[in-house]
């Protein structure tokens, strides 16, 4: 059994209060048990390896790491895909981990394709709807308010950083975040654009990396980072797939990082552009709704408040509804019994 | 004026989110959220509806459950709106 460890700068605040036996994981018996069924995905869909994109984050590292442990370095192909809005560093933590791995890798820097498309321009002009100011040498990132410090409606703000360095917080009107959303899309579509070029040049599948609370919330692109031909930790909590990663040897730098959606050019984390709750603390709302555990439990492992607990878990089923529609294959008005 | 604000909402939430269905229109005191009528889009989109059909400004603090989470808060809470712009205007 491995001890489950905190894995980001932004647990460490609540890891004296966090009672992550819960989520306590047999690593190696995990590790087996994906392995053996990415194996056998494999052979079923008769293809010869994996592509993984690799972002530097922790479940894409995972993730390559287990397609390494199931199928071997030589069948499995990373692709680092750095954009304009990228971190300084992504590209550093990506090339870490394939480097670590002994993977073949390539850089696809899809800044081209995302001018070509038009995808920074549309997404200026929707923030321009609610900021008029807003130029090419502006930074922005999209919040939500926190679930738990207030019982507001969680209505999205873009929060846009001036060249001098002065911030302003500006509520989206349905336009401007439509828009937003929508160009910002792009990024996750090109890029699993350029996956499958890869995939079907090396007659391999592409893997996707999200892990349970991404998974469960919606938090993917439909046809973007949400296409794939398998997702071998959809299945886990966060909390699991670090400790995966320390069982795989993930690198430290990558483990101790702290999680990032390195899609707006602000930094931005998770938590305020989607999750209620730093990631662990997330992992054991999810967690102790799905398997009915008593909510005083809940709320003591992780410092809240049975009244925040509440509300958490009332954001959980309000994310489940509305990306509902994420998980959905294509909605035909009768089966076609055929194709089954 | 409560009879008029809640027919005018429940006709936009009917038309705009059910496609005219109005028949799938909750009860008055149900939640919008919780019966999969408006989502976190649907509630600008409300926002929206409030301040252009019936000429409020929606504050910060009043995006709250109790006043835009089912047709009687909606209602109840542009009734006080418009009442106290009458009030002060």
């Amino acid at each position: 059994m491995t001890t489950v460890q905190s894995g980001s700068q932004t647990s460490s605040q609540v890891d004296s209060q966090v009672d992550a036996d819960v989520l306590a994981i047999d690593a190696e018996a995990e590790v087996a048990r994906i392995s053996a069924s990415l194996r056998g995905y494999l052979s079923r869909a008769r293809r010869k390896g994996a592509i993984v994109a690799l972002s530097g984050g922790i479940d894409s590292s995972v993730v390559a790491a287990l397609c390494v442990a199931a199928i071997g370095k030589d069948r499995v192909f990373g692709i680092h895909m750095p954009e304009r809005d990228s971190s300084e560093d992504t590209l550093a933590f990506s090339t870490l981990v394939s480097d670590s791995l002994g993977i073949d890798s390539v850089v696809e820097d899809i800044t081209p394709v995302l001018e070509a498309a038009r995808c920074y321009e549309r997404r200026d002009d929707a923030i321009r709807m609610v900021c008029p100011d807003y130029g090419p040498d502006h930074k922005s990132k999209i919040v939500l308010p926190s679930v738990v410090e207030s019982e507001s409606l969680r209505l999205y703000s873009v929060v846009v950083q001036a060249p001098d360095g002065t911030t302003t917080r500006h509520r989206l009107t349905t336009e401007s975040y439509l828009g937003i959303v929508a160009a910002t899309n792009f990024k996750q579509r090109a890029r699993r654009m350029t996956e499958y070029y890869h995939a079907d040049r090396l007659n391999y599948v592409v893997t996707g990396t999200p892990n349970r609370l991404e998974y469960d919330q919606g938090f993917f692109v439909k046809l973007g980072d949400g296409a794939a031909d398998v997702k071998p930790i959809a299945h886990l909590y966060k909390t699991q797939v670090y400790a995966l990663a320390d069982f795989l040897g993930v690198p430290e730098q990558v483990r101790t990082r702290p999680s990032t959606t390195d899609t707006y050019s602000l930094p931005q984390s998770q938590e305020e552009f989607y999750f209620s709750l730093p990631w662990n603390l997330m992992d054991l709302c999810l967690h102790g709704k799905n398997t009915g555990r008593p909510i005083e439990q809940v709320a003591e492992s992780t410092g809240l408040t049975t009244a925040q607990v509440e509300r958490v878990y009332g954001d959980i089923d309000q994310k489940r509804k509305t990306t509902a529609y994420l998980h959905l294959p294509p909605q035909l008005v009768e089966p076609v019994q055929e194709i089954g | 004026m409560h009879d008029q604000i809640r027919n005018e909402l429940r006709e936009f939430i009917g038309d705009n989110y059910l496609f005219g269905d109005h028949d799938r229109l909750p009860e008055d005191e149900a939640s919008l959220l919780e019966e999969g009528i408006v989502d976190s889009t649907g509630i600008l989109e409300l926002i929206e509806f409030l301040e252009d059909h019936f000429g409020i400004v929606v504050g910060e603090s009043e995006t709250v459950f109790e006043n835009l989470g089912s047709v009687g808060g909606l209602t109840r809470f542009v009734a006080s709106k418009t009442l106290a712009g009458q009030t002060v205007g």
